[in-house]
């Protein structure tokens, strides 16, 4: 399916000598052909990891046990967290990072292109790992994608499989960092100076220097938790003196700042939508930037507000209260400057924008819900509760995914050459954005009843909730096939792309390539003034 | 820059493994998670008659075949009374075997109050096959224990000892 992307990406471009067929994307060196692997291995990921979600939500649509057993409920539990945000969101900002930043600083690559081909290619057998696992006796990790002991100490063999998965998928994340790091700070244009970068290129510098200070952090974890199964050491395990809350530590201590990995793109590309439609330039560009590097500093100030309720003292609640409070100043500043950006400019509403208007309304209420939680007392309530699943979906679908819809829509011209139907990308926003409020919005309301999370079963009382929840999800599930269509269409059958067809547009990739982007981009660099 | 990077990330994968010993030393700092140290008798011992606290026994058995339970399940003290209890643990395997039991308590801010004069926590026990153990705990409730607790519970669980964790795999959890 990559090839067919591709098959009108080089068309035009006279020094693209390379393989061609599956040899060319095994070995290729390109970005933009890494970017479009990435890309589509992280759709595949968003399907199969949605098709359980479809599980978790057909079990759930009437109370008692219909459809799955409780281990399976909780395997497909655990994998869709882990496959969404290890399989999904991330290589899909990857994706964007590999495409566009190269385009967006006037290089004519990434770094370390070898480098760049194996980051990618580790990520396939991680996630056949992750899939293979369902199926080995024991079957897939159950203990949520948090990977608590002492549960996953005592788990059967998917569980090594769910540790090895995660070891590779986060080599892959730090040599993809490292590498665009290097870019990055290496081989920007002339003139382009740190504070003239666009803010995705900005938002990217930050978030992968997040990815090479944590995922090594979790990748420490795991291996602890690896070598108490099978090596007799104790590091969790109360039987030899060790400490499962020991555990939360490590692994929030990466978990907060992966949480920022995955905002701080979307941050970025919404940078770059709002102002193009409202052909004014970003408000606030400075404060953008110091906003950005703030979220990514605080968040390794905050852990501990995941761990409320495992008993930490009183004065490190209030600290871990007041800390993950301070996050809502700089994010605040953002939501701020992308309204201040919409605030008299001459709005157009094509499906690009569409998308980030919608991840500023959900982004936001997301980030409100946060902010409840973060109040200890408060958290102690709903801790485990709907409420908390409400929360994250809100900031991880109607915040990451539905920001990496409007990126899509948004440089998908400049990538392929040729335009979407504006009509039915128009329908797919509408429709994901209703159903998703459908399958989530009720989710605050079960948490603050009580119902908890991570259980196949419920109280009649949750009844009716589940049920329009359960069947606003199926309709997301189904909008997304909608997408695919949409991008297909595109590929095979879309009109051609103007060589700017967002006049609001004025990154480099806009104003200085011809669309669609030749396969190899600025060999020379274009000068910035 | 390659170099330099890598070697940040080799750093935080250290980091990571540098959080043990760091949390353990926070914990003895802090003297949060002390069950390891010793109980001393509270200062006031005089016994708080005015008051009922009800103590719930519960014992558990990790990864090994015992059998092991309280010789009541709860009981009303007043705090400041001195208080016994019998655990009795049977050895129901062919085999001798080492275990060692930890305590822990709920809710946590009673750990604090709960001064044990006597436990078998954190001792060897060696069992015959077949071989029966009565345990005595000797504990007072500090009167200082904080007027909403009304209800503590003591928690055992015997672990094996020299015996690696529970087979990987096996997926069971007994107790």
């Amino acid at each position: 399916m990559s090839t067919a992307v591709h098959g009108h990406t080089h068309g035009h471009d006279d020094h693209a000598h390379h393989p061609t067929g599956l040899r060319r994307f095994l070995t290729t060196t390109n970005h933009k052909d890494i970017g479009t692997m990435y890309l589509w291995f992280a759709f595949a990921m968003f399907l199969t990891g949605g098709v359980m979600a479809l599980i978790i939500r057909a079990e759930l649509f009437q109370p008692g046990l219909q459809i799955t057993h409780p281990d399976f409920f909780n395997q497909m539990i655990s994998l869709h967290g882990l496959i969404m945000v290890f399989g999904a969101i991330m290589p899909a900002f990857v994706g964007f990072a590999n495409w566009q930043i190269p385009m967006m600083i006037g290089a004519p690559d990434m770094a370390f292109p070898r480098l760049n081909n194996w980051s990618f290619w580790l990520l396939p057998p991680a996630a056949s790992l992750l899939v293979v696992s369902l199926f080995v006796p024991g079957g897939a990790v159950a203990a949520g994608w948090t990977l608590y002991p002492p549960l996953t100490v005592q788990m059967g063999m998917g569980m090594d499989l769910a540790i090895f998965a995660l070891h590779i998928l986060g080599m892959s994340s730090i040599l993809g960092s490292i590498n665009i790091i290097t870019t990055i700070l290496n081989m920007r244009a002339p003139g382009m100076t740190l504070m003239k970068m666009p803010l995705f290129v900005w938002t990217w510098l930050i978030t992968a220097y997040l990815l090479v200070a944590v995922m090594p952090v979790l990748a420490g974890a795991v291996t602890m938790v690896l070598t108490d199964r099978h090596f007799g050491t104790h590091f969790f395990n109360p039987a030899g003196g060790g400490d499962p809350v020991l555990f939360q530590h490590v692994f929030w201590f990466f978990g907060h700042p992966e949480v920022y990995i995955i905002a701080i793109p979307a941050f970025g590309v919404i940078s770059q939508v709002i102002p193009a439609f409202s052909r004014k330039p970003l408000f606030g560009y400075t404060s953008m930037v110091y906003a950005t590097a703030s979220i990514a500093i605080l968040s390794f100030l905050v852990w501990a507000h995941h761990m409320y309720t495992t008993g930490i003292p009183l004065e490190a609640q209030l600290y871990f209260m007041y800390a993950t409070s301070l996050i809502a100043v700089p994010t605040g500043v953002k939501v701020f400057n992308w309204v201040a950006t919409m605030w008299k400019g001459s709005l157009s509403f094509e499906t690009p924008m569409l998308f980030a208007i919608g991840f500023l309304f959900l982004f936001t209420i997301g980030g409100f819900t946060g902010l409840v939680l973060a109040i200890t007392p408060v958290d102690i309530q709903l801790h485990d509760t709907y409420y908390v699943v409400a929360h994250f979906h809100y900031v991880m679908v109607a915040g990451a995914l539905f920001s990496a819809f409007a990126g899509i829509y948004f440089w998908l011209p400049k990538w392929i050459g040729r335009m979407y139907d504006e009509k039915l990308g128009k329908w797919h926003f509408w429709l994901s954005f209703i159903t998703f409020n459908l399958a989530f919005f009720v989710q605050h309301f079960l948490g603050l009843a009580g119902m908890p999370r991570r259980i196949p079963d419920y109280a009649l009382q949750f009844a009716d909730f589940n049920m329009v929840s359960s069947i606003g999800a199926f309709g997301f599930g189904l909008s997304q096939l909608l997408f695919l269509y949409i991008i297909v269409k595109a590929i095979r059958s879309g009109e051609k792309a103007p060589a700017r067809p967002w006049e609001g547009a004025d990154t480099l990739e806009w104003t200085h390539l011809p669309t669609p982007a030749p396969y190899h981009s600025f060999e020379t660099p274009p000068l910035v003034k | 820059m390659l170099v330099r990077l890598a070697l940040f990330a080799v750093a935080m994968f250290g980091f990571g493994f540098a959080m043990v010993p760091f949390y353990r030393a926070i914990c003895d700092v802090t003297g949060l998670n002390s069950i390891t140290k010793r109980d001393s008798v509270p200062t006031n011992t005089q016994v708080d008659t005015s008051r009922w606290v009800t103590i719930e026994f519960d014992a558990n058995t990790r990864g090994l075949p015992w059998s092991f339970a309280p010789g009541s399940r709860s009981m009303r003290v007043h705090p400041g009374e001195l208080v016994h209890v019998v655990y009795e643990v049977r050895n129901q395997s062919q085999q001798v075997i080492v275990g060692q039991a930890i305590p822990s308590y709920g809710p946590q801010i009673a750990a604090g109050y709960f001064r044990k004069l006597e436990c078998f926590c954190f001792q060897k026990q060696q069992l015959e096959p077949g071989e029966t153990r009565q345990m005595p705990v000797v504990f007072v409730i500090d009167p200082l224990l904080p007027k909403e607790v009304a209800t503590v519970t003591l928690s055992y669980t015997f672990f094996e000892l020299n015996a690696a964790t529970p087979a990987a795999g096996s997926g069971k959890v007994s107790g």
